[in-house]
């Protein structure tokens, strides 16, 4: 177990069922009594030690993928803003949902297909968490539809239906912009979105709704996305625009197609 | 006028005044084409043969039975497909069967009757021409003479005091619902005072709308935007009509984002502004806020404000800005109104003037 024999074999450790212990022990020995200490606390917590990987992993996905607008140590440029100060919570939000990178320049960034695997995602967010903090990964217990669906709703009704309409259907904004559909979104991403207001979404920080109040409109959400309409048909939840033109063409046409009928000559 | 067979020969119902006479039309033009007349009548399958006639007959009632089947059907949906209490899926079930056997019942009793009167009824064809408007010069003379003779008999116009006592009796009949109505307005008799006054006073705090918690300056962060009540809310005695007046929109930007009028510099804590939530408009609440374009729309016509030029309007058909409200914080940080707004908020009313002091 002498140091010169471990540190070569880092790499493969990291796979092997031995890492956690080879971590251990390269933690003490190549680090140094200074450092010690600290790695002893830490160690047992792989999490910690897989972290540096990621954020080492994220910086070189960042680069790649991201810098050409945020700029190379996130202090943004002319094509995208500063990322510095905006957590782990928006890369997971924004990279998670497809929002970024951005495909073309146009009001608002479009949900498409995440080009990313989870763990390119998670590294990213690391690297940008690492260089300034924010906002971080929701914790699970909030992320539960076990809260209150009632209160959610309420919250959700004063706080959010103005825009994302009162079934979480989505609506129309100015210039080309609009809050979209809340059917499918996951409760982390739901969760990522209130916190660190992504594009033109108002911030809902932890001292507007608690994390309990997040979670009872997560509840919510979801209650309404499991549960059956009781009104038949939602027609998209739109409301009176797609209620009505289906009245117009069915109901309508019904009626003339009745009109016709009745005055048609009988042979 | 039934003329069963025979198209060509069919006769107006009234024609006394000529066809070519139209009550339209003070020039009649000359007809370039000749009227080709009515396409011959033309007997049905039913009309010639009774063995179709009686299938028919059995196809109608048929119909009808299936009406029958229909309402019955919706009786036993009702008892099949019941409503569960707390569970709504079981409402659209049971309504959706309901309505499908009713509305089944109802347009078989339809459907059959159109079917019968076209299929069975007598079949002939009439024609009733078009009424001129006016009446004929006898008649006129005869409504003239009725009149006359009314106004003879009664003495209507020759009994000046009986008639102008009746025309006093009828107009003074109507003046008790003026009082009637006039006392459903506000006990206070001054609903315009009431329009112009919000429950907003010096020294409210903010609260969250809806449980009224009071909101510190420190927890309005740069992008957020609080939903906003004023903290004694649930002490009002007509809550949802105060509610209605004092919502308020809070938001904060940057101080250098914010371009501020003379007069209200001290009307914004710290790049924390606070406007009204009602509509210059109609009165929707206004509440659609982009952080990053610092704009507000209203959902129900469009118009939009400029929270960076204190609410200024950039589209759509308001035509003032939204009133905002004066803001700073009490002694232990938390965001209280330095008074009421300054103008009344909301839509235009009759009474209100164009000279408040904004």
């Amino acid at each position: 177990m002498s140091s010169p024999r471990r540190r070569p074999s880092r790499r493969r450790g990291r796979r092997s069922p031995l890492a956690t212990i080879a971590l251990i022990a390269l933690g003490l020995v190549f680090t140094g009594s200074g450092y010690a200490a600290f790695s002893a606390v830490s160690a047992g917590d792989t999490a910690v030690a897989v972290s540096q990987e990621s954020v080492e992993r994220g910086q070189k996905l960042f680069a790649a993928n991201c810098a050409t607008c945020h700029g190379m140590s996130l202090e943004g440029t002319e094509a995208g803003p500063t990322l510095i100060g905006v957590g782990a919570a928006s890369v997971d939000f924004q990279v998670g949902t497809g929002r970024m990178p951005l495909a073309n320049t146009g009001p608002q960034a479009p949900e498409k297909p995440n080009l990313f695997s989870e763990e390119d995602v998670q590294a990213m967010a690391d690297y940008v968490a690492s260089v300034s903090p924010g906002p971080g990964l929701p914790e699970e217990e909030y992320l539960q539809t076990t809260g209150d669906a009632t209160r959610g709703a309420e919250l959700f009704r004063i706080n959010c239906a103005m825009c994302h309409n009162v079934a979480g259907a989505g609506g129309a904004l100015t210039e080309g912009k609009y809050a979209p559909s809340l059917k499918g979104t996951s409760a982390k991403h739901i969760y990522e979105a209130m916190v660190t207001g992504p594009q033109n979404m108002p911030v809902f920080s932890d001292a507007n709704l608690t994390p309990e109040d997040k979670r009872d409109i997560i509840t919510a959400l979801k209650y309404q996305e499991e549960t059956p309409a009781p009104g038949g048909f939602e027609l998209g939840a739109l409301g009176p625009v797609a209620e009505g033109l289906f009245a117009w063409i069915f109901g309508l046409g019904a009626i003339v197609a009745l009109t016709v009928w009745i005055t048609a000559r009988a042979n | 006028m039934a003329n069963p067979g025979s198209g060509s020969d069919i006769v107006p119902v009234d024609s006394s005044h000529g066809p070519q006479a139209s009550a339209g039309t003070a020039v009649i033009a000359a007809d370039a084409f000749e009227n080709p007349g009515l396409p011959p009548h033309q007997q049905r399958v039913t009309d010639l043969d009774p063995k179709v006639d009686r299938r028919n007959e059995r196809g109608v009632s048929l119909i009808f039975y299936l009406s029958i089947v229909f309402s019955i059907a919706a009786i036993a949906a009702y008892f099949a497909v019941p409503i569960v209490e707390d569970d709504p899926a079981s409402v659209r079930l049971n309504n959706l069967f309901l309505g499908l056997a009713i509305a089944g019942a109802l347009l078989s009793i339809g459907v059959g009757t159109v079917h019968w009167s076209k299929a069975l009824m007598a079949n002939h064809e009439s024609v009733e021409a078009r009424h001129p408007t006016r009446g004929s010069e006898a008649t006129r003379a005869r409504a003239v003479e009725v009149f006359d003779l009314a106004d003879k008999e009664s003495g209507f116009g020759r009994r000046a005091l009986l008639r102008n006592s009746l025309i006093g009796a009828l107009v003074a009949v109507p003046l008790p619902a003026i009082f009637l109505f006039r006392d459903l307005a506000p006990k206070s008799n001054d609903p315009a005072g009431m329009l112009a006054h919000t429950m907003w006073k010096e020294g409210t705090r903010l609260a969250r709308d809806p449980y009224g918690t009071p909101i510190k300056a420190s927890e309005v962060t740069l992008g957020s935007v609080f939903h906003v009540i004023p903290e004694d809310l649930e002490e009002a005695e007509h809550k949802l009509e105060e509610k209605a007046k004092a919502a308020v929109l809070l938001m904060r930007l940057k101080p250098e984002d914010l371009n501020v009028s003379a007069g209200r510099e001290t009307w914004n804590y710290d790049g924390i502004v606070a406007y009204s939530k009602i509509c210059t408009h109609v009165g929707c609440p206004v509440a659609l806020y982009e952080q990053q374009t610092h704009h507000l729309l209203c959902p129900c016509h469009q118009s939009q404000f400029d929270i960076k030029n204190e609410a200024a309007v950039i589209f759509g058909p308001a035509k003032r800005p939204l009133p905002q409200l004066p803001i700073t914080v009490d002694s232990e940080g938390y965001l209280v109104a330095q008074s009421d707004f300054h103008e009344p908020v909301g839509p235009s009313y009759w009474e209100r003037r164009g000279d408040y002091d904004v």
